[in-house]
C-alpha cells in the first residue's frame, strides 16, 4: 500500500511547480506581447520571480521531506529579491537616458530634475 | 574597532550568509567567512558612510510577510493584464511619488518593494532624493496608486526606520 501522505505531498509540490512554470512562461510571453519598452520591463520582473520562487519552494520542501534541510534555496530567494529591482531600475534608467521610455515624465515636485537627466555627481 | 568594522551588522550578515552558502559547519569556513566579513565592509564603506538605524527590527519581519503576499497577488494581476487585456486598452502611466522617508536604506527598500509589487516599477529618483519616479503598467488613476504606495508601504517603513 502506498503511504497516502507522501503521495499527497508529491501532488501538492507538482502543482506548485507547474503553476510556477506557467507564470514564468507568461512573463516571457509578456516580453513579446507588450508593445512599449517600459511595459515590457514589467512582465519579466514579476512573473519570473514567482516562477523561480515556486521552483525553489518545491526544492526546499522536497529535501525537507527526505529529512534534509537545505538553506541554499533561502539564499537564492534572497539574492533574487535583492537583484531583480536593481536590474529593473538600471534598465529603466537606460531607457530614460536614451529617450526610449514613454515621453512626458511628470515633474519631480521638488525643484530638481530626475537623477538620470540631471547633471552628474562625483563619487564620494 | 570602529575603523576595522565600520558595519558590524554587515559583518555578521556576511558570516551567516557564507555559512548558508557552504551548508556545513567547518573551522575553515569560519575563517574565510570572517575574512570576507572584514574586507567587504571595509572596501565598500566609502559608499556607505553612516550606520543604518532600525528602530523596530520585528516590524521588518511583518513587512516582509506583507510584501511576499503582495508579490504573489501582483503575479496574478500582471499575468491577467499580459494575457487578456487588449493592447490598446493598457493604460500605462508615470507616477511621481513624493517621499517622507529620509533614511537611504528605507528609501532603497521602498523602491525595491515598488518594483516587486502590483504592476509598478521604480524607474528613477529625483536628484535631491525627495521623490521617486514610478512606472505603472496599467493605472487609469495614477493618484490612487501613489496614495496606495504611501499608505501601504511608506508609512510602515517610516515606523520601522524613523
Amino acid at each position: 500500500m502506498t503511504p497516502l501522505l507522501p503521495l499527497l505531498l508529491d501532488f501538492l509540490l507538482a502543482t506548485v511547480l507547474i503553476g510556477g512554470g506557467i507564470f514564468a512562461l507568461v512573463g516571457s510571453y509578456g516580453l513579446l506581447r507588450l508593445p512599449r519598452p517600459m511595459q515590457r520591463l514589467h512582465a519579466p520582473t514579476k512573473a519570473t520571480t514567482i516562477g523561480v520562487g515556486a521552483a525553489l519552494f518545491v526544492s526546499a520542501l522536497d529535501l525537507a521531506g527526505q529529512g534534509q534541510i537545505s538553506w541554499q534555496e533561502i539564499l537564492i530567494t534572497l539574492f533574487l529579491l535583492l537583484t531583480a529591482p536593481i536590474s529593473a531600475l538600471f534598465l529603466a534608467k537606460t531607457l530614460i537616458l536614451r529617450g526610449e521610455a514613454d515621453p512626458d515624465l511628470p515633474a519631480t515636485g521638488t525643484g530638481t530634475p530626475w537623477a538620470t537627466l540631471g547633471s552628474e555627481h562625483r563619487d564620494p | 574597532m570602529r575603523r576595522l568594522f565600520p558595519h558590524p551588522y554587515l559583518t555578521l550578515t556576511l558570516v551567516i550568509l557564507w555559512f548558508l552558502l557552504v551548508n556545513q559547519w567547518k573551522l575553515g569556513s569560519l575563517v574565510l567567512a570572517l575574512m570576507l566579513g572584514t574586507v567587504i565592509p571595509l572596501v565598500t564603506s566609502a559608499w556607505w558612510p553612516d550606520r543604518p538605524r532600525v528602530k523596530r527590527p520585528f516590524g521588518l519581519a511583518a513587512y516582509a510577510v506583507l510584501v511576499l503576499w503582495d508579490v504573489i497577488v501582483a503575479n496574478f494581476q500582471v499575468a491577467r493584464i499580459v494575457l487578456f487585456m487588449p493592447r490598446d486598452r493598457i493604460r500605462s502611466n508615470w507616477i511621481s511619488v513624493p517621499l517622507d522617508l529620509t533614511s537611504p536604506e528605507a528609501i532603497s527598500l521602498l523602491a525595491g518593494t515598488i518594483t516587486m509589487t502590483p504592476g509598478t516599477l521604480t524607474a528613477d529618483m529625483s536628484a535631491c532624493g525627495r521623490a521617486l519616479l514610478v512606472h505603472a503598467l496599467h493605472a487609469p488613476d495614477p493618484d490612487a496608486v501613489r496614495d496606495d504606495i504611501k499608505a501601504r508601504y511608506e508609512s510602515r517603513l517610516k515606523r520601522i526606520f524613523e
